[in-house]
């Protein structure tokens, strides 16, 4: 009898040569394969939310409502209770998620979904502002003459990169003269800036391959110590 | 009630938020909303699924285009919910086994993919038609080279000339784009949250 | 002759795919061992983890899925291995779905299996929480109220490593293993600029120039890029793993995807020429 690894192996390698099937042309290998990703994927999301949000964050809290401690303990089992019962708002929140699929309170849906992009966004304005917007601007406040011609050098390229980027992100007036000629050597830093990206890229996904090769002729295989 | 108490709930969860890095009066408030966030954003990810669901169980009764498919799709959720709600998720279940030998492999082979077609993009992408279009190239090959081994061995200082390339002129793009998208963020979080930007809330 | 660049011009992607796929393929046969050296980002990440005291308490946050494993599973092993050689106490979290069975694998082969560390008093995982950035700022104000227990189910405040665990002030550092959103970025905007607390990041390629700029202004004190960061770190911690076997075949496709565009340009420049002449 063949063990659970081992089955689990070629199972995994069969689906692994479904998934390339496609490099050929789209086929019904790759669909079958394609369609169970997405179901128990998906499946797969809503246990994780039932063990790791829904149990420990609502429904176990919930479950420690216990009406006794309210009168033996009024003011200590207020207090406990209070964190149980004030649950019940995100649970309600949560639920009017589900109006959308009502034709008469679909409207409903908007209150959950308002309270988190507000959450979102009150969070994006503070983190951007403080992480990106304000330590990036200072980081770049550097001097233009350190003493080493390199170091200084350095530092007058990645000013004038910066200044000329944000010309060629400035779209109110129109690229002509100076800030024209500005905008043109920002071109410059971006493409520099993309091709970069672009290496990493190619580096990131040539991994993923060796990743997936390595399972072939290593783990399925065998073949590769 | 329908656009009025969104734009207050929205306003006043994204002002609590705010506040909050401002005072530390408001964080037992504001850790209390958190929980209701996380609790609230998990109902979502359900009724993304729920959605899933609805759409491919109605192609599946119009007999619709790959029919045959939605049911894969739809017996492998409903799998995978009863093995990970009534079994278990933790290491040595059946849940795990499928996470380890269904969806790890094939995850990881549709992004292997993608290597074989940025390959097939680079060869199409990079001719050299203009200056700009040779900056982009050229920098793409030296870090493809530089970064790798290979590059090392042909010439010891590749990957210090490299890492000059993400440091200085790589760097100084980079810092632009995110201080033009933290502007575009800041903005658009006010205009959420003062109601001037409502599509969060669909038609009507 | 023009025929022959027009075809070479229009180049059958399958054509391109069977040399990408030999390149990859025969180095894992035939390795080269091409040396390499660390860089920069790779040392400080390895140096800043060396400095802390044994003892000290790291939060390792696996944000990342099957989809970049290669990249992220040989960094997330190694960290590991650094911080179980050096007594460093592990608290684990994970902001996706995906990355809670990835760490629980990867404690069960390295803390358990090769160090025989303690779960619970040595490292604990705390699972995954939904919420994105939510979670980072909950963090901030209370860990066990944000995760109330941890993978197993067991209460988070009752283990012995979460004793004197309130925030991220009773924490020395934070290693983020990142696949994307949410991941560094999140963790530097919300928790480095807003805690003042460490971050060391490994991060897939696709990711890593972006966090060039972090690196230079300070908010990261760490970074692997990629499955070469993952090499290099490797190397430094002393162990062989995915990372460094797979440099080889890194190398050769790299060159053979040089050789496309040198002879896409080739082709593309003969054309114009011809076209001229014409």
């Amino acid at each position: 009898m063949p063990s659970s690894e081992l089955i689990g192996t070629w199972v995994a390698a069969g689906l692994t040569l479904f998934c390339f099937s496609f490099l050929y042309k789209d086929n019904p290998f790759y669909k079958f394969a394609e369609h169970l990703y997405v179901g128990i994927s998906a499946g797969y999301w809503v246990s994780m939310e039932y063990h790791n949000v829904f149990r420990p964050n609502l429904w176990d809290p919930l479950m420690r409502l216990d009406l006794n401690i309210l009168f033996s303990f009024p003011r200590a089992g207020f207090a406990f209770m209070w964190q149980s019962l004030i649950l019940i708002i995100p649970f309600a929140f949560g639920i009017l998620f589900f109006t959308r699929f009502t034709k008469n309170f679909a409207w409903l849906s908007r209150w959950s979904m308002a309270l988190i992009i507000g959450i979102f966004a009150g969070i994006a304005i503070i983190g951007y502002s403080t992480g990106d917007l304000i330590l990036q601007i200072r980081a770049n406040l550097l001097p233009l003459w350190t003493g080493n011609w390199l170091s200084s050098l350095n530092n007058i390229l990645l000013t004038i990169g910066v200044l000329t980027s944000l010309i060629y992100f400035f779209f109110s007036k129109e690229h002509k003269g100076a800030l024209g000629a500005g905008a043109k050597v920002g071109i410059w830093f971006l493409m520099i800036s993309f091709g970069a990206s672009f290496g990493y890229t190619v580096m990131s996904r040539m991994s993923l391959l060796i990743g997936r090769i390595y399972f072939i002729f290593g783990e399925w295989l065998g073949l590769i110590k | 009630m329908r656009r009025e108490v969104p734009v207050i709930i929205c306003f006043l969860a994204g002002a609590l938020f705010i506040g909050n890095y401002f005072s530390p009066k408001l964080q037992p408030v504001a850790q209390v909303v958190n929980q209701w966030a996380i609790i609230c954003i998990a109902f979502a990810y359900v009724l993304g699924v729920a959605n899933i669901f609805r759409i491919n169980y109605q192609v599946i009764t119009r007999k619709g285009k790959d029919w045959i498919y939605k049911v894969v799709l739809i017996v492998g959720l409903i799998l995978m919910i009863y093995l990970g709600i009534f079994r278990g998720v933790k290491e040595g279940t059946a849940f795990n086994w499928v996470f380890m030998n269904a969806i790890y492999p094939m995850q990881a082979t549709m992004f292997a993919l993608l290597a074989f077609y940025i390959a097939s993009a680079a060869f199409r992408a990079f001719r050299i038609r203009s200056w700009e279009a040779a900056l982009l190239g050229i920098t793409a090959v030296l870090v493809m080279i530089g970064r790798v081994p290979l590059g090392e061995a042909v010439w010891k200082e590749f990957p210090p000339f490299t890492e000059w390339i993400m440091n200085v002129p790589q760097l100084a793009a980079k810092r632009a784009i995110m201080i033009g998208a933290a502007l575009g963020a800041i903005s658009t979080g006010l205009k959420v949250l003062i109601g001037l930007e409502k599509t969060y809330m669909g038609g009507e | 002759m023009r025929n022959f660049f027009e075809k070479l011009e229009k180049l059958d992607r399958r054509v391109i795919f069977i040399f990408v796929a030999i390149a990859l393929i025969l180095p894992l046969f035939f390795p080269l061992n091409i040396k390499f050296s660390v860089t920069p980002p790779v040392k400080s990440f390895y140096d800043t983890i060396e400095s802390l005291p044994p003892g000290s308490k790291v939060l390792l946050s696996a944000d990342y899925d099957p989809g970049s494993m290669p990249e992220l599973w040989p960094m997330h092993l190694a960290a590991l291995r650094q911080m179980c050689k050096r007594n460093i106490k592990i608290i684990s979290t994970q902001l996706w779905a995906t990355g809670s069975p990835l760490a629980e694998r990867a404690f069960n082969l390295v803390a358990v299996g090769e160090y025989h560390k303690q779960y619970g008093i040595d490292f604990v995982n705390l699972g995954f929480k939904e919420g994105r950035e939510v979670v980072m700022v909950s963090m901030g104000n209370s860990i066990p109220q944000t995760f109330p227990a941890d993978y197993h189910g067991n209460k988070t405040e009752d283990l012995p490593i979460m004793k004197g665990v309130k925030n991220f002030s009773d924490l020395a550092m934070i290693v983020n293993i990142s696949g994307g959103l949410p991941g560094t970025k999140e963790w530097v905007l919300q928790v480095v600029s807003r805690y003042h607390i460490k971050l060391v990041s490994g991060c897939t390629a696709v990711a890593a120039p972006e966090f060039y700029p972090y690196l230079q202004s300070g908010q990261l004190v760490g970074l692997l890029g990629g499955m070469k960061g993952a090499a290099e770190y490797e190397q430094m911690v002393g162990v062989t793993g995915l990372g460094k076997r797979g440099m080889d075949s890194q190398s050769v496709a790299h060159l053979v995807i040089f050789f496309f565009i040198i002879i896409g340009n080739i082709a593309y420049f003969s054309m114009k020429l011809m076209k001229k002449e014409k």
